[in-house]
């Protein structure tokens, strides 16, 4: 029974360590860090990967406002919801990994916060994201104009052919030239309507306008009923492909205005991520030299427990995953410093027992029992700011920053991770440790 | 047993000298905020060798950029303006580097709106209220007294006073800037004051029970002197972490760690030598 127990703990251990193995570690076999395997018909896939923040890993945090003054009351949401899944669509683009989009309401005010990590180009992503991307064709109006005027400015009269009419655009390029295109295909309206505005145009120019910008302004040589069409002109591949994905995710269904920015660039991050790590790692050898120094045997229980400590608190970071941000491993390193407490505050009951000049055993039961009062008191204060700095519901009256959210989860996972180890792990090593003796 | 009371005035003195100091320095120099607050925009450009500062900053004039704060730290450029679109940002990142042949990397561009800075500030003030309220409704069900809640409360906003002073010295002298961040270390600092008081205040309960009409004043002594080394052997790991945090850890977080360990400081101070003889003095005039 108790080599049972031991087989269980060390294979609890060892899956423990193979989570917090930092992934890019080079050894001779490779570790895998994803976990992948069927069990009683159940898929269990997991990715134990860190899980690095914008200000780590560079990248931008844009927050749209968006002018809600010509949306009905009861399509909000949906004009919300569609306006976030456009920007998603555009976002794919540039081939973020794990975008973040969210609509924030402050007030009477309704916000979409997009978080893009690791992405370098941030100008040209703002650019699209912010793109309304209204499609339209335009004809000429009856009646005479000043021929002197540019052909656009004369291409006036709306055709009621849009976006919306649109199945799907591609890059193509063209067959003599091999310059690169846009390739339109209709829907059934739209292939009609397209048919008749190129019937009653013939010789005459129709312009294709993306937010009241002229693309193209073709002159129609024929009538053509099968519902597709090109947008040509001096763009480059790079243009076109922009072009059509705008186009294919459509119109924004409300305006949006940038308010906020944030970008980052990879190399600070980096930098810092390296000195935090560093800066911990000294931090924590000081907290168990002056531990095992000042309590001695006790001491280095504490510290035991105090690496368990950072091996369970790393594995639920992995776990979770948890976005780690700078703050975030700040509120980490702060933790592993208030962990020791539970046990410095155990411990000093002890030796007070001890002083009382009671047996040593009666001594560690009575110092566990009396210091859980204050340490239970003690934390769920700690946990009661974390949670308001979290604002795990979202509340608009509470401040909804990411980088102060981080700092609090970690700081809330910190201080439940070290009652268990300081408490539950301490008294299991204590008895291990004398009892053997 | 060491009679710890016996001191009070000098606490009390030392209290009231630090508080002063930052009391001072808010009333005369007040804070420097960041965009989060103010809104505006912030750039950190890296060039790729050293460039005079006064000829960036004839750029900076040619283009009308209205300069708030304009730092020059070895090739990094560090930049405040009031609030700047993005055209103009890649404007002036082309200007720089035609007219001074070099080539910039924007390691940092931060753009916040200024109706986003004054949300920012009344949902700070909401969040440490909620927190000073939940924490004495907290205190007042586990101590089953009004008294120990309310020296604790005390004393944590003592500490309050001590962070936000002491960092109103920081931001006048070193250029610190009240951001988001220093909120979450005033915060912590609050949770933490708290934290370290219960602990003391639980001894206190504890003898008051054993001893029943024991003196509050003994009591109290008693229980200092039980918890000074645990309080200061506690206080001791987390210093250690937050200095070398800030000895060796990056320079975006610097500040927002010494707002901590200040918190740290004060936050053991206050719990025997401001909470303590708060919680005796309100005793000790209840039973008169």
């Amino acid at each position: 029974m108790k080599i049972f127990k031991s087989i269980i703990i060390a294979l609890v251990f060892l899956g423990l360590i193979w989570v917090d193995l930092p992934e890019n570690i080079k050894t001779k076999y490779k570790i895998p860090s994803q976990m992948n395997f069927s069990i009683f018909g159940l898929n269990v896939k997991k990715d134990f990967t860190t899980k690095l923040g914008l200000d780590l890993k560079g990248g931008s945090s844009l927050i749209f406002e968006a002018d809600i003054s010509k949306v009905k009351k009861e399509d909000l949401n949906d004009a919300l919801n569609s306006a976030r899944d456009v920007i998603e669509r555009r976002i794919n683009f540039f081939g973020v990994t794990e975008p973040q989009i969210q609509t924030v309401k402050t007030g009477d005010k309704y916000r979409l916060s997009v978080d893009l990590p690791g992405i370098n180009n941030y100008e040209e992503a703002i650019k699209l994201i912010g793109q309304t991307a209204q499609l339209t064709f335009r004809e000429l109006p009856d009646g005479k104009i000043a021929t002197n005027t540019p052909i656009f400015l004369q291409l006036t009269k709306d055709t009621g052919l849009s976006g919306i009419h649109i199945l799907k655009s591609t890059v193509e390029f063209d067959n003599q030239t091999g310059k690169p295109e846009v390739g339109l295909k209709f829907n059934k309206k739209g292939t009609d309507l397209f048919a008749a505005i190129t019937k009653r145009n013939i010789g005459k120019s129709v312009g294709i306008f993306l937010d009241n910008i002229p693309l193209t302004t073709p002159t129609v040589s024929n009538e053509i009923p099968d519902g597709s069409a090109r947008i040509t002109g001096n763009f480059t591949s790079d243009e076109v492909k922009k072009l059509t994905i705008a186009i294919n995710s459509g119109a924004l269904p409300l305006p949006i205005k940038l308010v906020e920015q944030k970008n980052i660039g990879p190399s600070l991050g980096e930098t810092e991520v390296r000195k935090s790590v560093y800066a911990g790692t000294i931090g924590l050898i000081m907290v168990l030299i002056f531990m095992i120094i000042y309590y001695g045997r006790l001491g280095f229980i504490a510290s035991l427990a105090l690496l368990i400590y950072g091996l369970i608190s790393l594995f639920i970071f992995k776990a979770i995953p948890l976005v780690l941000t700078l703050p975030g491993i700040a509120g980490f390193i702060l933790s592993i410093g208030m962990a020791v407490d539970s046990n410095i505050l155990i411990f000093e009951r002890i030796k007070e027992e001890l002083r009382a000049g009671k047996n040593f055993d009666i001594a560690v039961r009575l110092g566990f029992g009396r210091a859980i009062d204050a340490i239970k008191d003690a934390n769920i204060t700690t946990l009661t700011v974390a949670f308001i700095l979290f604002n795990p519901l979202n509340w608009e009256f509470l401040p909804q920053f990411g980088m102060v959210r981080g700092f609090a989860l970690t700081l809330a996972i910190g201080v439940g991770t070290s009652l268990f180890t300081g408490v539950v792990i301490t008294k299991r090593l204590i008895n291990l440790f004398y009892k053997t003796r | 047993m060491i009679n710890f009371l016996k001191y009070r005035w000098l606490y009390f003195l030392i209290s009231l000298v630090v508080i002063g100091a930052g009391l001072f320095s808010i009333a005369k120099w007040g804070f420097r905020y960041s965009i989060d607050f103010t809104g505006g925009s912030n750039f950190e450009f890296q060039m790729n060798k050293v460039v005079e500062k006064s000829k960036i900053q004839k750029v900076l004039d040619l283009n009308k950029i209205s300069v708030v704060n304009f730092k020059l730290q070895e090739k990094n450029i560090l930049l405040r303006t009031k609030v700047s679109d993005q055209n103009k940002e890649s404007l002036l990142k082309k200007d720089l580097e035609t007219k001074l042949k070099i080539k910039i990397t924007v390691l940092r561009s931060e753009t916040v709106g200024p109706i986003l800075g004054k949300e920012a500030i009344n949902k700070t003030l909401i969040a440490s209220i909620l927190a000073i309220i939940g924490i004495l409704i907290y205190m007042s069900f586990a101590f089953k007294g009004f008294n120990f809640a309310f020296s604790a409360v005390l004393a944590m906003l003592h500490d309050l006073l001590v962070v936000v002073g002491t960092y109103s010295l920081l931001c006048h002298f070193f250029g610190a800037e009240v951001d988001t961040m220093f909120v979450t270390a005033v915060l912590t600092t609050m949770s933490f004051s708290v934290h370290d008081t219960i602990v003391i205040f639980d001894k206190i309960r504890e003898y008051n029970q054993e001893q029943g009409s024991l003196e509050i004043e003994s009591a109290s002594n008693q229980a200092l002197t039980e918890t000074m080394v645990r309080s200061l052997n506690n206080s001791m790991t987390i210093v250690f972490m937050l200095l070398a945090l800030i000895m060796m850890g990056g320079s975006t977080i610097r500040f927002f760690i010494l707002t901590l360990l200040i918190g740290t400081i004060t936050g053991t101070y206050s719990s025997p030598f401001v909470a303590t003889p708060i919680l005796v003095w309100l005793k000790n005039r209840k039973q008169k």
